[in-house]
This record gives structure tokens, sequence and C-alpha cells, in this order.
């Protein structure tokens, strides 16, 4: 509690390292929470997607005459009632598919009639003639020569950040990393491994559906409400798109029924403006049903990829040649960035001073990608750790040893050759250490039989750094009260990550005061809250973090200054603390805020100052884009590191298998909220678990997707999760607030490949191919006698 | 001109405690009628197709996937919705463990839990694994769920 | 939400809804017969059959039978899984209706509309092909009996316009040994890979099958391979697997090849659990 101490000093308790309870936890257990889909208007009309069936196809005609006979059908709208071209960093796509389709489940038509159950009716009524055309289906048969071309006219798409197509294949980005000397690498290994993984492309399969409502008011303002972590970029799209001026443009995002990255591609906001645009501005909605949120809007992203990776006779690594075809499907959207991403990280966290890589977004006749969880760190990361450990058995060192052995450090470079000290990497020798504490690794057996079960550890590292615009920010304002209690104001969207609470921490550790007293909106409104870049990338606590700061010390500034002078002194004097302003040298003496929070009045009615307000911002510092030819530069701000490891039991009578322990150390910085980083720590371990032992789509040979519900694609359910691990190094990034690190998406990493490693020890194969089903295993043991 | 006027099937039923007389189409489902009808929007959809337990709502006591329920077949019958638990041990132990994130399959997973301790007060916890593995929920780890379910029945953590 | 409309019938009397159905059906409607509904709204939703009118049997009285007489177990057509699992008069049908979908929706999916669904596992219905069971049939002739084995030939081989009321099972096979294993790759909840009920009656296995082929099904061939000891358990498989009535399904919950690999271990398991018995 605050107050005065006993010496009469202010007595402040820290709100950091303290597990306040989410703001909005009783909505929560209530029912009481307003997703989106959850706000009603009367006079609604209700929007429907019709999909194509075919993954690739030519568009012979649309005929909407049997669903506008539908009484309650409004208008059915096409590609070419609205011929534009969509997408960042390369506008490929049209938001309605326009003479083809590129992949099973792109929008063909949209309907919007008075009801939900008339659009679906109407939607189902469209018929369209489609030629089908031979459709390219992995990522590695698009590289062929001779594949068929998703997009015939890539030179022709219009660029918005970098990005680097090439026109007459299926490459529609190309990073390159050269670093070092490959022929003297190669020449001091004296072992080398080289390994194929394929991670198949899979859903976010955040339980609330995509939903998105639009209204074209009569003054030309367009509002939306949207389950999206990126609402600014909304406004951003859609102004560019349809030339509306960005003021014009408001966004409301709510709270959000889990993203994972999956809502921070704009796709359904576009259907919903042309909806709504189509009925003379009425306020439409448009929601998915779980079939096509899962195949028509962009999925997690898949890879094949070739690692080849050589140490020395002692296990130094020496070199590494990586190939990186990420499965971007048939639009490039954000994976064109996660492809970049592959690449800046693309060694892992280990120093390799000889690398040559290629990381590759393909077109594929899949659905599109976009960003997930990990933004392309699952996926190498699985390639990478694959190779290590096979690697470490090769030159017969323990796997947890050989990592930290190679553990890259202060002074080394990344990949982009990015000099890296103590403040910007994080200490993953560190968490190499507590892991091997936290789950007895050394005095532990790392394989034990027990009839037909097998009991095996695999363990693997991770790093990640954001990958942002390199002018990426946000800004936040602190509105005062009249009783010393804050507003606070910004742009970070709560996808249940608890980043809004998280954020009033923050406030309340820098004012030295009550948490409690700090408000803030479950949602956001562009209307009328600072502008912050996407909630994604686990870097919102980062810039708004640093934005309340400056906001916070704005407002101090002027807390003193009006304090100053009802106490007859200099501002310099003062301190701010526990709901109050008080002299540096005599804590007890001081005026309490809510005298002063909008003003202070004397008592002849004479006033002074005025409500406070505390404005700050911050935008990524010293970031460059990287050199096309070796991918020199500075992708982001600071890297997060940890170890992993995951414990299996295997049954070798049908390979069916059980995850019985699964641990992480990550170096966090600076834990903020113990129990929010532990549940964001677990909650994507848990996730990242799922996803590496079931999670796929399946698609049948003619890319058509035969498992679009949670009946056939399966989930992680109550009562399997293993017993989780979970400890925190912190080594503070300078830059950062109070020097946290990102965590959000880093629990997720490593676990592709700590299962995989685990596994492959259990059932003594490579097991190189996710999702490692019973069957995956069963069938590579099977071909490989 | 308007959509078809097929909402012509009258429906009496008590929600959380009170009567509700209304007209709906035979093919309307529950969940939507709680929902747009009555503006319960605390039971969610998530696959609309009894996959995810989203939408569980109690129809006299035990927990039913209410996307899978026509509204003409809760005729005559009482329903609890997450809108009629206040201050549940469950949702206190929910509150307590902070057993969710971002809180859409919240509602879907207490309304079950307080099926469970109504119809068993004693579960062990084999029968709570087969009970809560109805409910899916993508952000927790379900260790914090565990953590309150765990609160509720007394058991050990 | 299901983007057609419907009519919906409520008979209180097995005569009412068979009289009913009839005139639905003459009147173009389409009509189909609805217990539990959670199947038919799952293919409605998707739009993949398009019934004009539905008969609801819950509020029939003899379809919500659960009772022993005179030796006999009756179960009502329109008595949920999970209803019949905590009554468990008859174990190895407790066991595996527990395993059918999730807990919450046995709440609602009844042992009628699982017997005579069109998805391909509808595995209630191996116990009571193994135990040789009576179904109650109804329609416009009246009611008839009949074996279950005799008319559920991959289906249940009803005539037009008839419905499950019961079914009837001799308390003989009620506490038989017996082992029931479903096997998925992964989880607990879920279409089977495997899913296999066994019985021991007279020092004779018998066997039943769902997920192994798009239909569930119980074979005199394969129960007389298994049973044949003069050979070791592995060779009486391999001959049983040749009799499999129809190809292995192949499909999300795992590939034809895993399927025979998965059932020949999971016959063994039941095999040798039994034989010990």
């Amino acid at each position: 509690m605050l107050g005065y101490d006993e010496k009469g000093g202010v007595k402040i308790s820290s709100s950091l390292g303290k597990s306040i309870p989410r703001k909005e936890t009783w909505e929560k257990v209530t029912g009481i929470t307003r997703y989106v889909n959850d706000i009603s208007t009367p006079g609604l009309f209700h929007v429907k997607i019709a999909i194509s069936p075919h993954a690739h196809a030519k568009i012979i005609t649309i005929d909407s005459s049997e669903a506008m006979k539908i009484p309650g059908v409004k208008e059915v709208i096409t590609g070419r009632d609205f011929p534009i071209l969509t997408g960042s960093p390369l506008a490929d796509r049209p938001p309605i598919a326009i003479d083809k389709v590129r992949y099973y489940g792109e929008p063909v038509a949209l309907v919007v009639a008075d009801q939900d159950y008339i659009a679906e009716m109407a939607a189902n009524r469209i018929k369209v003639v489609y030629e089908l055309l031979p459709a390219v289906l992995s990522p590695r048969e698009a590289l062929q020569k001779n594949a068929p071309l998703v997009h015939e006219r890539l030179a022709e798409y219009k660029q918005h950040e970098e990005v680097y197509p090439e026109p007459g294949t299926n490459v529609a980005n190309r990073t390159k990393i050269r670093k070092g000397n490959m022929e003297e690498g190669w020449r001091k290994s004296h072992h080398t491994v080289e390994v194929e993984v394929t991670l198949p492309q899979s859903d976010h399969a955040a339980m609330e559906m995509r939903c998105c409502t639009a209204e074209i008011m009569p003054d030309g303002k367009v509002i939306f409400h949207s389950a999206s972590q990126s609402p600014f970029v909304i406004r951003r799209a859609i102004s560019q798109s349809f030339h509306i001026p960005i003021h014009k443009v408001i966004v409301h995002t709510p709270l959000v029924g889990g993203s994972f990255g999956g809502k921070s591609a704009i796709q359904m906001e576009f259907l919903a403006y042309m909806a709504s645009r189509a009925v003379g501005g009425r306020a439409v909605k448009l929601v998915n049903s779980r079939e096509v949120d899962m195949i028509s809007s962009p999925v997690h992203i898949g890879l094949d990829a070739t690692v080849k990776l050589g140490c020395t006779r002692e296990g130094k690594l020496m070199a590494t040649e990586i190939l990186h075809l990420y499965d971007g499907g048939a639009y490039s959207d954000r994976g064109a960035v996660m492809s970049r991403s592959g690449a800046i990280d693309c060694t892992g966290p280990y120093r390799i001073d000889n690398v040559h890589c290629d990381s590759l977004c393909m077109y594929t006749n899949h659905p599109y990608s976009t960003s997930y969880r990990g933004f392309g760190h699952p996926e190498l990361t699985f390639a990478m750790e694959r190779a290590v450990d096979l690697l470490a058995n090769l030159v017969n060192m323990d796997p947890l040893e050989f990592r930290f052995n190679n553990a890259i450090g202060p002074g080394d470079t990344t990949p982009t050759q990015t000099l890296l000290d103590r403040s910007n990497l994080g200490d993953l020798p560190m968490c190499i250490a507590k892991l091997k504490s936290l789950i007895d690794w050394d005095d532990l057996p790392h394989r034990k039989i027990d009839g037909h079960l097998i009991k095996a550890r695999g363990v693997c590292c991770f790093w990640k750094t954001s990958d942002t615009p390199t002018d990426a920010g946000a800004g936040a304002v602190i509105v005062f009260n009249p009783d010393g209690s804050i507003n606070l104001l910004c742009g970070a969207v709560e996808i249940g990550q608890g980043t809004r609470t998280a954020l009033t921490q923050l406030l309340a550790e820098k004012l030295r005061m009550d948490d409690q007293m700090i408000h803030i909106s479950t949602g956001v409104n562009t209307e009328t809250d600072p502008q912050h870049w996407k909630t994604v990338a686990s870097r919102s606590t980062f810039l708004v973090g640093n934005a309340i700061l400056n906001a916070a010390d704005d407002a101090i500034v002027q807390l003193k200054s009006i304090a100053a002078i009802v106490m007859q002194c200099l501002p310099t004097d003062l301190d701010v603390g526990a709901g109050k302003v008080f002299f540096k040298d005599r804590p007890a003496k001081g005026i309490s805020i809510d005298k002063i929070a909008n003003g202070y009045k004397f008592p002849n009615g004479n006033t002074i100052g005025g409500q406070v307000i505390g404005r700050g911002s911050y935008a990524m510092r010293n970031l460059t884009s990287l050199d096309p030819e070796t991918g020199k530069g500075n992708p982001g701000p600071e890297w997060t590191v940890g170890a992993q490891a995951v414990e299996v039991e295997l049954n070798t009578k049908e390979y069916t298998y059980k995850i019985v322990k699964a641990a992480t150390v990550i170096d966090a910085g600076k834990v903020i909220n113990p129990e929010f980083a532990r549940s964001q720590v677990t909650g994507g371990m848990s996730m990242g678990l799922s996803l590496a032992s079931r999670e796929a789509f399946l698609f049948n040979d003619q890319g058509a997707i035969i498992n679009p519900q949670f009946r056939t694609y399966k989930l992680i359910r109550y009562g399997e999760q293993p017993q989780y691990f979970v400890d925190f190094v912190e080594t503070p990034h300078l830059e950062a607030p109070y020097g946290l690190r990102g965590i959000g998406e880093h629990g997720l990493i490593g676990m592709p490949a700590a299962l995989a490693n685990s596994l492959t020890l259990a059932a003594g194969v490579e097991l190189n191919h996710l999702p490692l089903t019973p069957e995956m295993i069963w069938r590579t043991i099977h071909d490989s006698v | 001109m308007s959509s078809l006027d097929s909402a012509k099937y009258p429906v009496e039923f008590e929600v959380n405690g009170e009567k509700q007389t209304i007209r709906v189409r035979a093919a309307d489902i529950l969940l939507y009628t709680l929902r747009d009808n009555l503006g319960l929007t605390g039971s969610k959809s998530g696959c609309d197709n009894g996959d995810c337990g989203a939408c569980t709502i109690l129809v006299e006591g035990f927990p039913i996937k209410s996307c899978l329920m026509l509204t003409v077949e809760v005729d005559g019958k009482q329903m609890t919705t997450i809108e009629g638990l206040r201050n549940s041990p469950v949702q206190n132990a929910f509150v307590k463990n902070q057993a969710f994130q971002c809180g859409y399959c919240t509602p879907g997973f207490i309304v079950n839990c307080e099926g469970l301790r109504n119809k068993l007060p004693h579960a062990d916890k084999e029968t709570i694994r087969v009970w809560l593995e109805s409910n899916i929920c993508r952000c927790t780890s379900y260790e914090e769920i565990r953590n309150a379910v765990k609160d509720v029945f007394s058991l050990e953590k | 939400m299901i983007p057609f409309d419907f009519e919906y019938y409520k008979p209180t009397s097995v005569q009412l809804a068979v009289k009913w159905f009839h005139f639905l059906q003459k009147k173009g409607k389409n009509p189909l017969y609805f217990a539990g509904g959670t199947e038919i709204i799952t293919w409605a939703r998707q739009n993949s059959i398009h019934p004009g009118a539905v008969v609801d049997l819950k509020s029939i009285p003899e379809c919500n039978a659960m009772e022993m007489r005179n030796d006999k177990l009756i179960i009502g057509a329109c008595v949920t899984l999970s209803a019949l699992s905590a009554a468990n008069s008859f174990p190895l049908l407790s066991e595996t209706a527990q395993g059918i979908a999730d807990q919450t929706a046995r709440n609602q999916i009844t042992l009628g509309g699982n017997i005579c669904g069109n998805i391909y596992y509808r595995e209630s219905v191996l116990p009571l092909l193994l135990a040789n069971s009576r179904i109650v049939i109804a329609g416009m002739n009246g009611i008839r009996e009949a074996s279950i084995r005799d008319i559920f030939l991959r289906h249940l081989r009803l005539g037009n316009g008839e419905f499950l009321v019961k079914t009837i099972t001799d308390r003989s096979y009620l506490s038989l040994p017996f082992v029931h294993y479903k096997k998925r790759q992964i989880g607990n909840v879920g279409y089977p890979l495997v899913t296999v009920a066994a019985f021991k009656k007279d020092s004779q296995i018998h066997t039943a099958y769902s997920g192994v082929c798009s239909f569930p099904f119980r074979s005199a061939q394969i129960d007389r391979e298994l049973n044949d000891s003069s050979i070791p358990l592995s060779d009486r498989i391999v001959q049983a697997i040749d009799y499999l009535p129809a190809p292995l399904l192949n499909n999300a919950e795992g590939s034809a090849p895993y399927r025979k690999f998965v059932l020949k271990q999971t016959m063994a398991d039941a095999v040798h659990t039994l034989e010990s018995r």
C-alpha cells in the first residue's frame, strides 16, 4: 500500500513484478465482454462470402441471378466491381478474385442480405463456371523451372516496403544473407550434416472467428468495428485502396478473442467496405464461419528447408548454408516479410562466422499466409535445431553442452552482421544453465526404456528479433482525472496477452502510484487513441511502453510546475509519487495530485494550470533496411533468447506418445507481471506443442483442404497438457522500459524442434517433418527399414 | 423486398430464471436465438459444429452445445447461460487463477464446469478431464484452468 | 446457422410420428426423423442435406425408455449416450458410447441418432451387433421387431418412413467379459482411427469394428479366423484382415496402411486380453 512510512517519508510500492489481475477480469468471467460479433445494430445487413472450390482455375462466368431472386438479398458483389490490388509489402491480391482463383477457399463473390442465413443461402446459389488450371502444391514444386505460374504479372505489382519478387517465377521475395567466407568455413568444418525439413501450413485457430462491421456515413466517414491486431493499418489500407482521407476512416477494436498474428492481416475489412458501399453505405457485418476462417482467411506459413551445417572436430560451428522455401500460398501478404525474418535469424542463436542463406517466399496454390506467433522463427528454428542436434550427435557431445559452447554472445555478429552486446542480446548461456537445473538435465538419463515405453528428452535454443518497419512506433496520452486517477490512452490491442494491464503497471511504476488508480479502456478507437503501429511482434510493451514513459515524464513536468508555484519552490526541488508532489528533501511535505490534476485553485478563486495531460511517443531507433546482396543491416532493437526442453513417452507399439514435460527458460529482460509472463510462455508452448504434434492442413491432390473443422483439424485439449516448467533470466535491454524484452511469441518458437529432437531420440529415426503424428513416426521407421 | 417471414414457431422457456416467449424459425439455432433475440451474447460461437464448446449452456442442468440445438427443441425447458451465474465458486476460481487470456472460450468453460459441480460435486480428476475436454482454449496452456478447477473441486494442486 | 427453412413437428406417439412423416413425404417435404439432431444440424449448416421438415422423436415415451424387463434391457432410441453410460446397464455399450464425440455432445447425441446417422463411425452399434440385440422399428404397417444383425448391413436398413424406436438386449450378454479399444492418433476426442469392441462368450471371441472401413461391421469370417487357436495369433490376424468387408479408410484420421497396422495391433490386444479371461 502507498502512504507515509514511519519516518514521515513517502512509502512507494513497486508495480513491477506484481501479478495484478487483468483489468477486464470480471467482464471475462461473467460473459458481458463485447467482442465485435457481440455488438448489434438494428437494421444491420449481413455479408457472406462465396468461395472457390478449386485451388487454381480461370473464372469463366459468375451467375448470381438465382441468388438475387431470394427475398432479402440486397446485392451480389464480384471482383470486377472493385478491381483493386491489396497487400503489403507487395500489392498482389484482389480482395475478391478477378479472372482467376489461386486457392481453394478464395472469395469469388459477396452477398449482402437482410439476414445472415439468407446471405448464406444466396452465396450457395451463386453459380461460377471455372476452367481448371494446373496447381502448384508445394514450395519445392513452385521453384521448379517449368512450374505453372501463380502470378503472371508479378512485375507489375506495386511495392509498399522492400521486397524482391522475381517475375517469371513463383518467387514473391528473396532475402540473401552473405556473411564471411564459405570456402573457408567448409574447409574448417571437420563434420558436416545436411537436413531437409518440411512444415505444412496450418491455422491460427483463434477461438473468435474474424469479424468486421463497416458503415459509410453520409459525410463520407467510414466506421469499422473489427477484430484486429492492426486497427491503424486498417485505417491506412482502406484510405489508400479507396482514396479516402485517412482521418475519415475510423476503426474500433474491442477486446479480441485471440489472434496469434492471424488478425494482423487486413482482409475482412476490404470486403466489408465493398459490401457497405454496394448497399449505399448501410452498416454491414461480415463474420467468418469456422470453415471459412480456416481456409479463406490467411493462415500460418509453411516451410520446406535445407540446412547444411559444419563444425570443427571440437564441435565449434564454422559454416552453414541454408535454403528456406516458405509456403506463402497464393498471395504474399506478410509471408514476404516472414521469409526475410527467416533469413535475419537463420543461424539460430549461435556464433557462425560463415553464412550463406537464401530465404524465399514462394507462391503456391495454397491459402495465403500471414503473420503467425513467432513470425518465421518456429519454422527456421525447427530446421536449424534439427541440424544442430544431428551435429552434436556426430561429434558425440551432449546436445545442451554443444549449444552452450556455440551460444552467440556480446561481440559476435548476427547473420545481418549486426554487432551484439549484452543489452541487445540477452544471456543465452545463462538460459541454458538454468534450463539444465530446471529439468535435472545432468542427473537424469536422456533416454530410458521401460518395456514398450521409451522416455526421451530433447532440447533446443531460440532467438528472435522483431523485424518491424524501421519507423514502427507508438504514441500515448495520459489524462489526469480530478481525483488524481489517470486515463491511459494508447493503441495497443488487448488480444488476451494482458498488454493493456501490463502497460498500466509500467505507468504506475513510473509515476510511483497505485496501479488501481490507472484506468484503461478495453478497446482501441483510432479516432481518439494515439497511433500504435500494430499489436504484433511482441512489440507493444516496448513501443507503447516507451511512449507511456515519455508521456509520464511530460506529465511529471506539468505536475511539478503547478506544484512549484503552490509550494513556492523550484520544480527541481520536487518529486512525484504516491499520489503526491512533495519536497525531495522533506517527503512528508507535499500536495496531493488531486488538488492540482485539473489546475490549482487558490482560496481566493484564482486558478493556475489546467488539466494535466501527458503526451509521449516513441519510434524504433537506428534500424536500417537490409542490403539486398548481403543482408547487411540492423533489423531490430534487441534479440530475445531462450532454451527449451521437451520430455516424451513414446509407445513403440503404435508410435503414439505422451508429452510429459515441457520447459522454457527465457531472457525476459525484466518480468513485469509474473503470472502473465508465465501464462504467455506456457500458452505459447501449448500452441507450439499442438502445432508440432498434430496441426496441419491436409490437402487432397487437387489442393482442396479436407480438414477445415476442429473435428478433423485437431487442437490440444484439456488434460493433454504436460507438466510445465518456466523460468526467467533478466538481462536488461537498455532501450526498453525497465529493461523488458518481448516474450509473447517466444514460448512457441522452439517447441516443434524440441519435440522433434525428443521423439527422434526416442524412436531412433530422424524426424524432420511436421506434424509429428504417430503415423509420421511409423512411416519414417517403416521407410527406413 | 424483405426475406420470408418464417419465424412462426412459438417457443416458451426459462433462461436464467426469466420466462421467455418468442417466435423463431424451426431452423433457428439455440445459440443464435440466445445471442440475437435475447441479447445473451456471453455464449460464443467458435465453430457452430459442436467441436469447441464455446457455446456451452446448461439445459435442465446439463451442459449442452447450444450451436447444435434447435431453439424449438428447448420449448418448456430451463436454461442457464453464463449471464445467469454471479459470483459462483467457478467464476471466483477462474478469477483467482486468471484461468483465461482472451476470454472467448471462458463462458463455455465456466458453464461446463458449473454443470459438473452441480451434477457431480465430488468429481475426480479423470471425470473432470472427460467433461472439460469438450471445450477448447487456444490461449492458455490449460494449466491455469486446471488450477482453477482444482480449487473448485478441492483437489490437490 | 442453417441456410434454409424447414418445418418442425414433435409428435407424442409412435403412430403420430409415422403418420406425420408420411403426410410430409406426400407433400414433397423430404422429411427426416430427428432425435438428438446434432448430425442433422451439422450436415444442414453445411448445406449438405435439405430436409423440408423434421419429425422430432424425443417426446415419444417408448423412445425414451431405459429399463430391464423380463431379462431384457430396453433402451429407447432417444436415450442420450451420456444417460446410457451413466446408467451403465450394459458396460460395453457404456464404454463404447463414452468414446464418441465429447461429454457435452454426448448429453445430446442419442443412441438411435448415432446408429442411424450418415457419419462413417456410428460406434454405438458395435455392442448391439455383438449382443445380437433386437430392434423395434415403427413404420406405416405398424411395429416390427428384427435382429440388428439382420438389418444393420453397412447401415441400418430401414424401410421408407420407418424409424428405430428402441433396442432390446438379452441380459445374458450384458455382463460378458469384454474389451473396447478406441484408437486415435492423438488426443482423447475425435473420430476413431480404429475402434474394436469384443466379447467372449462360450469361450469364443466376437469382435466388431468401426473406423476401419466406411461403416461399422461385424464379420463371422473374421471372428472364425481370430478364434482358430491352432495357429499363432499373428497369423490369425493376417488371415482375418483378408476378410475386411471393404477397403480400409484413408482420411484425415490416418492413412489406410497406418490403419491396417493399428488394426492388427488392436486385434492382437483384444484377442490376447480376452483369451486370458
